[in-house]
């Protein structure tokens, strides 16, 4: 009964007319028009929030003259109108398949397996460059007969024509570099054999594309360089990280000076696992990796270098021997290097302090695991550091530190506004830039990292060193970077990483590991182009 | 439309407020997606872990589908969101907000030993605000206000009218 009561009371029962038609008593109508103003507030408290939150981005954006920053569109490309382009792969290891893959070529084991975690498609979208992946020469007949097979297979990207071309073998590089059917060569030996290769193909006009670093010893750049310089050929040194988007949207800052004066910039590398060490004479389940005398062609691998006797660990694990390469300087600070000197043309420095040591991965290694290298640069005000550690992967960027903001350059670009900036002071006055966050980031991936697996690959990723997110495609940055080299070879121009970069690169390098072996502070003679 | 409504009036008024609050919340989140530009919910189905993940990957593996599926949150929240407020289809907006919340629970949920690269915004153990949020919404609809303080009244209305005119 009293349940009866207090529904009549709630639901205020109206009486139709006489005429059956409703009428509704003016607080019912009230009543049900509750939701109208709530829904008023709503609007007016969106509208207020949106031009607050515009308002702030528009003035954070204008005083920062980003107001006109565009997102990078993907430009066709050219490359594939000239004429058809043969191309020779020197050293067929891991590396030279980011060569092939970028060229349109895939081994059928890689296919299957990049169907499986769903990434083929990416590359199936990959324009074709018109080119036709005809020579293969490696010292391990291993790695020459994945070649062999990656060229041969039919499946191509872009839907590339499969040439009736013949695809060559060739034991020596000797022989590729005199054969006429090669235009061009890609190299991606180990360290000591790049500036003689590089050098012997300049003087043979075959185009390079080269991996880092360009040469192991003074000798080696200079004679690499003058190689180049006497021909016309197009020379480019593998640094893919500047062909990522993020980089053309660096450079509109730096070019705009949003950092103020740059005097300190921290290049870093931080690694904590084996095969980041360069301890890769095993495969993922611990069993040795193959090869042994018959395989390999020993006296060739070795080349320039000392003779040793034939060594499994120093075929798979040479970065650890200063024989073959400069350690971590030629490994990745080439990256940190040039990714700066891309952005800030700085050129060689005036002098290199090196110090560090072996003190986490005890084997029997040359090359420091933790390693600091200071880079001066007195005409323009900046000092240049390189600090790695193969035994921490405690993340740390590759900063920019300028006196008005800071700026973090990865796979993706965050700046923050220094506390003590001058020219931002009113702005963090009044509270529209927080110096405890960052105040711009820029961020194509949307924090994905796609298709990596191990420790190592993330760690690449991370760095910018596999692919950029254009239109919210993945596109390869190794794809790009050969693009580059085969449109300046079609077209002219020259190439990003071209031998004037690779000289100053090659020496800084240079000057690092000198600094590091000899215990010592070592100069640049800008006068006589030497070491001192 | 046959509830028998017996709240006392601090019964009612908390039911409405309730209504109006996850109304406006799930409005807001509508429009906030809607108005940054190039929202998807890329970035939430990446993460999506437990019995939902292998939905997601396939969503995000077709582009079409990630497009329907990022319209249809922004414009369900929206529509969700009104119907709470107003009090219009309130039942059917708030059986499919609890469905949506539930839906964005499954994708990562707080379970043990499952690990977010984003890390939430609070300290869940199995119970989140999103769940809380889902389980609000089941109480509107079987708690109804929208014939008194709502848009409902008027479809009630009608419909009673057709009856009487039709005995």
């Amino acid at each position: 009964m009293k349940n009866k009561a207090m529904e009549k009371k709630n639901l205020q029962v109206d009486q139709p007319d006489k005429g059956g038609k409703l009428t509704l008593k003016r607080r019912t109508l009230l009543k049900a028009l509750a939701g109208i103003p709530v829904l008023g507030v709503f609007a007016l408290e969106l509208s207020e929030k949106r031009s607050y939150d515009l308002e702030k981005k528009s003035r954070i954006m204008k005083d920062l003259g980003l107001d006109n920053l565009d997102v990078p569109v993907l430009r066709p490309s050219s490359g594939v109108k000239g004429d058809l382009l043969r191309i020779g792969i020197i050293g067929f290891g891991n590396r030279a398949v980011s060569h092939a893959n970028g060229l349109g070529y895939m081994h059928p084991e890689d296919v299957e397996n990049r169907t499986l975690n769903g990434t083929l498609e990416d590359w199936l979208l990959q324009d074709d460059l018109n080119v036709a992946l005809t020579g293969i020469c490696d010292v391990f007949d291993l790695h020459a007969e994945r070649g062999l097979a990656t060229a041969r297979n039919t499946i191509r990207a872009g839907g590339g024509k499969v040439f009736d071309l013949p695809v060559k073998h060739y034991r020596t590089y000797q022989e590729m570099l005199n054969d006429k059917d090669i235009d061009a060569v890609m190299i991606a030996t180990p360290d000591h054999h790049h500036a003689p290769i590089s050098a012997a193909a300049a003087r043979a006009g075959k185009h390079v594309y080269c991996e880092k670093s360009p040469a192991h010893s003074e000798e080696q750049l200079n004679d690499l360089y003058n190689a180049v310089k006497n021909s016309n050929i197009v020379y480019q040194l593998g640094h893919q990280v500047p062909q990522s988007v993020i980089f053309q949207q660096a450079r509109d800052i730096i070019i705009k000076d949003i950092l103020g004066k740059i005097t300190l910039i921290e290049t870093t590398t931080n690694r904590n696992t084996a095969d980041g060490a360069w301890i890769r004479h095993l495969d993922s389940k611990g069993n040795p990796k193959p090869g042994d005398e018959k395989t390999i062609d020993w006296d060739q691998w070795l080349g320039p270098a000392p003779k040793v006797p034939f060594s499994i660990d120093r075929f798979y694990n040479w970065t650890k021997f200063f024989d073959y390469d400069i350690g971590l300087i030629g490994q990745l600070f080439t990256h940190e290097f040039d990714a700066v000197n891309q952005l800030l043309r700085i050129g060689i420095p005036k002098s290199v302090v090196s110090s560090g040591g072996i003190y986490y991965w005890k084997d029997n290694r040359e090359m420091a695991d933790s390693l600091q290298c200071v880079f001066e640069y007195p005409e323009r005000d900046l000092t240049l550091l390189y600090s790695a550690s193969l035994a921490s992967s405690r993340s740390r960027g590759r900063v920019f530190m300028g006196h008005d903001a800071s700026m973090e350059l990865g796979d993706a670009i965050s700046i923050t506004a220094d506390g003590d900036s001058t020219r931002y002071r009113k702005q963090i006055e009044a509270g529209l830039i927080d110096p405890s966050s960052p105040m711009v980031s820029f961020n194509p991936n949307l924090g994905k990292i796609d298709a990596v697996t191990s420790a190592t690959e993330k760690y690449y990723a991370a760095r910018g060193l596999t692919t950029t997110n254009i239109n919210g495609r993945q596109i390869d940055v190794t794809y790009l970077h050969i693009r580059e080299w085969i449109n300046c070879i079609r077209n002219g121009g020259i190439p990003s990483a071209n031998i004037e970069m690779a000289f100053q690169e090659g020496v800084t390098c240079l000057m690092a590991h000198k600094a590091y072996v000899e215990k010592r502070r070592v100069e640049w003679d800008p006068l006589n182009r030497r070491i001192v | 439309m046959k509830e028998k409504y017996v709240y006392n009036p601090l019964q009612m008024t908390m039911l409405v407020i309730m209504r109006f609050m996850i109304g406006w919340h799930l409005l807001y989140e509508g429009f906030s997606k809607l108005l940054i530009p190039n929202w998807s919910s890329f970035g939430f189905l990446q993460e999506s872990k437990w019995i939902l993940a292998g939905f997601s990957r396939w969503v995000l593996a077709h582009d079409n589908v990630l497009n329907v599926v990022d319209f249809l949150n922004t414009w369900g929240l929206i529509a969700i969101g009104l119907g709470l407020i107003l009090g219009l289809f309130t039942r059917i907006a708030a059986i499919s907000g609890a469905v949506l919340l539930l839906l964005y629970y499954l994708n990562n949920p707080p379970l043990i030993g499952l690990e977010y690269t984003v890390p939430s915004e609070g300290s869940y153990l199995i119970v989140s605000k999103t769940l809380i949020e889902a389980v609000a919404l089941v109480i509107i609809a079987v708690f109804p206000t929208s014939s008194i303080f709502g848009l409902d009244m008027f479809i009630k209305k009608f419909r009673k009218s057709k009856n009487k005119i039709e005995e």
